[in-house]
């Protein structure tokens, strides 16, 4: 389980993160929404130890991170993995380098075994064939699909989406989310996925978090944070005029 | 006192960062001791840093030991001393020239790509990427270039002494018509071993310096496309003047 007590931090003279408590529940996909610049991304980094809190706790199954260093973290961070914004993917390497680049590196894999694992990630990603192509031959939507093989490929217990659809158009965005969520299903690791895309998160999320003035101002599964009586997560939310949660008809303000 | 503390500020930060490059370069050192080792990697950049700089070093150090000759004949002719250009163009190639043009060339090919290199995957997040693989970035990224770059330098200086002196001998020798035996031998006479180590001493730390200054300055890059031109251009004249510099604290002490 992913927990976060009272986690400040401020970057230069601004206050970011103002007493984050948040709890994420295992095995479901968590979906963290605010305005821009609130500190989401902060927040996802914060959750793999990419930034260490000012003040406050990070545990992860047990664990508190947010003072470890080193070989402890690293310890930790082999549960997880991250797809970032822009994919993160190592330009000098072709998308199976990249796919197999952590299989290389930290199982010490070889191989017809690499071969085996990464054609089939990049088959489940729809990228099968494009393995020889380097990602400045890729589309955006292409890029992040190879992303996410790679987050994929070491079958972590979690993994973390930093605004996974930023950038697309409103097809390729709805491909990868319902990527996400096969994936999610198929493999029960525990999602945390950072976005803006409001109202279609709500239907492929379990859980929703609303990040506001630095702290968590709502938190629930996705049905019931619909139902919210605070005006401002209302006037966000229903931006678009319907939002329709996971397995609920849809809902408007 | 305003000025008083603007000068403290400066101090303070300044300590702050050469105690910043100072836990970097340590810290990079430390993880090469833990395995995985990463052969290929050192492989990879003996490649770019070495062999992919010989040809700029052979042909700065031609020209330097054939402009060496020319004026060091214009010189010694004043005085009749014509049959010591040999000794004149080795001992300035090997104690001084080849240490400092063939670091400063390493520099400017080789010191800034690492730095654009490692600053592009600072602002594109790779770097991050690789921490969230549990890769330690100074291991797998740092270390090598560090090891590369003490072991390329070297060589590459010792490259630049040798095409240097013939460079000198071509002009000295064939186009002056200087007496070959004279060049050869006042060499073997003049320059003592200790010059040459003094050499060698000068581009192991050379090669230190310059990766050390361009990895650190990559690695700080601010997420930026002009961050990261800052972070070059900074890179490139911190470590030619460290260059300078440390060739004239180490030249005093090997004296």
């Amino acid at each position: 389980m992913i927990k976060l007590v009272g986690v400040e931090k401020t970057l230069g003279k601004q206050p970011v993160l103002r007493g984050v408590d948040l709890t994420i529940p295992t095995g479901k996909l968590t979906t963290i929404i605010g305005r821009s610049g609130e500190g989401k991304s902060v927040l996802l980094k914060h959750i793999i130890g990419l930034m260490q809190p000012d003040r406050g706790e990070v545990w992860i199954d047990g664990t508190d991170i947010a003072r470890l260093k080193g070989q402890a973290l690293n310890e930790v961070r082999k549960k997880f993995a991250m797809l970032f914004q822009g994919a993160a993917l190592f330009d000098s390497m072709t998308v199976f380098e990249n796919v197999a680049f952590p299989l290389r590196e930290k199982l010490r894999l070889k191989g017809e075994i690499v071969n085996r694992r990464v054609e089939e990630k990049l088959e489940q990603v729809g990228l099968k064939g494009m393995g020889h192509k380097f990602p400045a031959e890729l589309s955006g939507g292409m890029r992040k699909r190879a992303g996410l093989a790679r987050a994929l490929v070491m079958e972590p217990e979690i993994i973390l989406f930093d605004e996974p659809t930023t950038g697309l158009d409103p097809l390729m965005a709805k491909a990868i989310h319902d990527l996400i969520v096969a994936m999610q299903q198929q493999f029960k690791f525990t999602a945390v996925m950072v976005s803006h895309e409001i109202p279609e998160i709500f239907g492929i999320s379990d859980y929703v978090a609303m990040l506001k003035n630095g702290r968590i101002a709502e938190m629930a599964p996705s049905n019931e944070f619909v139902k919210t009586t605070d005006e401002e997560i209302r006037e966000f939310i229903f931006v678009a005029g319907t939002v329709t949660p996971k397995g609920l008809p849809t809902a408007s303000l | 006192m305003e000025g008083i503390a603007r000068i403290g500020r400066y101090t303070i930060d300044l300590t702050e960062q050469m105690g910043r490059m100072m836990v970097f370069v340590l810290s990079s050192f430390a993880w090469l001791t833990r395995p995985p080792f990463r052969v290929y990697q050192i492989v990879k950049q003996l490649n770019f840093i070495g062999y992919k700089s010989t040809f700029v070093v052979v042909l700065t150090a031609v020209f330097t030991g054939m402009v060496l000759a020319l004026q060091g004949h214009y010189t010694l002719r004043k005085f009749g001393s014509e049959a010591v250009l040999g000794s004149a163009v080795a001992l300035s190639i090997i104690r001084e020239l080849g240490p400092v043009l063939a670091a400063l060339m390493v520099t400017a090919r080789a010191g800034s790509a690492m730095t654009a290199e490692i600053g592009i995957m600072r602002i594109t997040e790779q770097i991050d990427a690789l921490d969230t693989m549990a890769i330690n970035p100074l291991q797998y990224l740092i270390g090598p270039k560090l090891v590369a770059s003490l072991i390329a330098v070297p060589l590459l200086v010792a490259l630049f002494d040798v095409v240097g002196i013939y460079g000198g001998y071509v002009v000295g020798v064939q186009l002056l018509n200087g007496n070959e035996g004279a060049y050869w031998s006042s060499i073997e006479s003049a320059v003592e071993w200790k010059d040459v180590y003094g050499g060698i001493l000068k581009s192991i730390s050379f090669g230190l310096l310059i990766s050390w200054v361009c990895c650190y300055k990559g690695f700080h890059t601010k997420h930026s496309a002009e961050g990261l031109g800052t972070a070059t251009t900074e890179a490139v004249v911190l470590s030619a003047v460290l260059i300078l510099v440390w060739d004239y604290f180490l030249t005093s002490v090997l004296l």
